[in-house]
């Protein structure tokens, strides 16, 4: 029993983890259409940033580093490569943002080496002991939990509550219209870069913490899984991609456990195949109609 | 009969044969000249079957306008299949028939999970289609690097498990090792029999795209609901693309696993799919020679550029997006005009996929 709670426990943190890359990936997926292979890659940049800064500095001076340099490297991504093909075909900017995921793998792996990186975790907190030490909450969950959840109430709160927030919902409706409305078309789309690499950048420094070993491809994997889990919650919905990102987490832990850690990776991508064959527009997301 | 008053499609197809025809004969003239690197004649093999994976994603990608992100497991399904068959035949039947039925059974394999596959992919569009090829690609790579059989004087056991569980007897041996893979393939493959496959690949897919089926198909691309409209039937004509594409990659995977004498399931992951991507992006979407004449290029020159290899990876991927940035921004399209205006040169006004 306290096996099986903990299994959850540690899928629960994993899916918060898959939540906040998730997140990144369904409102720039919402404003753009445009699935940003790179966002994982991203996290994995902001992961071996953490890896050399704390290294050299005080951990309050770089986490906050770690974010603002996540943010500006999302910021000229979407503006070098993504920005000049608004107007293409969506293979092309696919295949493009395919392209930056590998570029910006292959710098890392030209920068930092092929050698996985130790991350000491940043995370202070004690580990929890409940039922006289039987279950054992390690402060990395416990930390991943509650900032995941305090982060999407925030978020929650920004994009139904502020002006800005409401620009980028209207962007992501229609983005001719919230132009002719004197939207800030463009600025909206780089805001909403922005706060993904934010998240990113703190799931980034959570995930090393949880999984302490790094490497130039360490991003890919949990990149992609996390859109899945964007998928699987109803891609262009928050609250979708948190709940994806949880059950996905869930999914994982709990597979790894009592099936085969071999497969566990092919039990999440087959879980994405039958929600999109069953309910194509995932469990949160709206069903939209094609015109001619 | 004039080579002018030839119809342009079949005019356009001899000049893709005989560049093909004319690399073979080159190739020959230098290797008997004994100018060519043991590396690099040890990759023809591997940039035969490299040609064929890019001919046949861009029947995907180009003509029927589907992005498919997992076409490396195609190539997998393959290459397992015939190397599977290979060491099962290779004490009972000559060489040469060995190796045929490998490189038959591989392709039909491929074939049959292509449609497996495609049934339940092709209901879906653009960006879903390309993430759940990528699931797919993903999910036959764990299932192989899983996979074990073996075969004793009872017959074939096969497990998920580990080669333990195959519960095998004294005269059995192990055939798939998990993620070991298969060892012991007769190495038979030989650059003259990789010529060979890609003219016949180039022969299918030619043929396919200029017959009232390939219009069918690029129709869909172009427009799929004016397609449906006019009363093609979308998901018989994706299907057939997406399986002939398949069955070409299980063609190209056969070959391939012929060339080295173990095979893991590792060497066909997502960065193999991407790799042939880039072949067919910087070839041209849709353009069959111009991937034929990617993937060699991309796959000798870092051959022949050794000190280069570092960086090849990133390179690929600067040409990736350059290329698409080159091809698609309306500043570059402005820019591009402007550079042909200059030199008043006419071109063949064709679209883009």
């Amino acid at each position: 029993m306290q096996y099986a709670i903990s299994i959850l426990l540690s899928g629960v943190s994993l899916g918060g983890q898959y939540a906040l890359i998730a997140i990144g990936y369904t409102m720039v997926y919402g404003i753009l259409r445009l699935i940003n292979f790179a966002h994982g890659d991203l996290f994995m940049v902001a992961g071996l940033l953490m890896v050399y800064l704390s290294a050299n500095l005080p951990l309050a001076a770089s986490i906050p580093l770690v974010l603002v340099l996540t943010v500006l490297l999302g910021f000229i991504i979407e503006r070098a490569a993504y920005k000049p093909l608004r107007e293409a075909p969506s293979l092309a900017v696919l295949i493009t943002a395919i392209g930056m995921s590998y570029l910006l793998q292959n710098l890392a792996l030209l920068v930092f080496g092929s050698a996985p990186k130790s991350f000491s975790s940043v995370i202070a907190l004690q580990p929890l002991r409940l039922f006289d030490g039987a279950l054992i909450i390690t402060g990395e969950t416990l930390t991943t939990i509650l900032a995941s959840a305090a982060i999407m109430a925030g978020l929650t709160l920004f994009v139904n509550k502020t002006k800005v927030g409401h620009a980028m919902l209207a962007v992501s409706e229609d983005r001719g219209a919230a132009q002719l409305m004197g939207i800030n078309v463009n600025a909206t789309i780089s805001l909403t870069f922005a706060i993904g690499s934010a998240l990113a950048a703190v799931a980034g420094v959570l995930l090393c913490s949880a999984y302490p070993s790094l490497t130039p491809t360490t991003g890919a994997m949990p990149g992609i899984k996390a859109f899945v889990a964007a998928v699987f919650g109803g891609i262009g919905s928050i609250p979708g991609a948190m709940l994806g990102g949880v059950l996905l987490g869930v999914i994982q832990s709990l597979s790894t456990a009592y099936i085969s850690s071999q497969m566990a990776d092919a039990i999440v991508f087959g879980v994405l195949i039958i929600v999109l064959l069953v309910r194509p527009t995932g469990i949160l997301g709206k069903q939209t109609r094609e015109k001619v | 009969m004039k080579i002018r008053s030839l119809n342009p499609n079949f005019r356009r197809r001899l000049v893709t044969y005989g560049i093909v025809a004319a690399a073979f004969v080159f190739i020959q003239i230098l290797s008997g000249a004994g100018l060519l690197t043991n590396s690099l004649s040890g990759q023809l093999v591997p940039i035969c079957a490299y040609v064929i994976m890019a001919v046949s994603l861009n029947l995907t990608v180009g003509i029927l306008g589907e992005l498919s992100l997992g076409h490396a497991g195609f190539m997998s399904v393959g290459a397992f299949t015939g190397a599977f068959l290979s060491v099962c035949c290779k004490d009972v039947l000559p060489g040469w028939l060995t190796l045929t039925l490998a490189l038959l059974a591989g392709t039909a394999a491929a074939a049959l999970v292509g449609v497996l596959i495609g049934i339940p992919v092709l209901r879906l569009q653009g960006d879903y289609l390309a993430i759940v090829t990528l699931a797919f690609g993903e999910i036959i790579k764990n299932l192989l690097n899983s996979f074990y059989i073996g075969r004793d004087s009872a017959g074939f056991h096969l497990s998920f498990k580990d080669a333990l569980s195959l519960g095998l007897d004294d005269t059995g041996e192990v055939i798939i090792n998990g993620a070991q893979g298969v060892t012991g393939m007769p190495r038979s493959a030989s650059f003259t029999l990789g010529i060979v496959l890609i003219l016949v690949t180039l022969f299918v897919v030619q043929n396919l795209v200029d017959s009232r089926t390939g219009r069918a198909i690029m129709s869909i691309r172009d427009n799929r609901i004016a397609a449906e409209s006019v009363g093609i039937n979308v998901t018989r004509y994706k299907m057939i693309a997406f399986t002939v594409s398949a069955a070409l990659a299980g063609l190209a995977g056969a070959m391939y696993a012929h060339n080295f004498s173990t095979l893991v399931a590792r060497k066909f992951d997502y960065n193999t799919s991407i790799l042939v991507l880039v072949f067919i992006v910087v070839g041209g979407l849709g353009n069959i020679r111009g991937s034929v004449i990617a993937a060699a290029a991309l796959t000798v020159l870092p051959e022949l550029l050794r000190g280069f290899s570092d960086y090849r990876m990133l390179v690929y991927a600067v040409v990736l997006i350059v290329m698409m940035l080159f091809n698609q921004s309306p500043q570059f399209a402005a820019w591009r005009q402007k550079l042909a205006a200059k030199f008043r040169r006419r071109r063949p006004n064709r679209k883009e996929a």
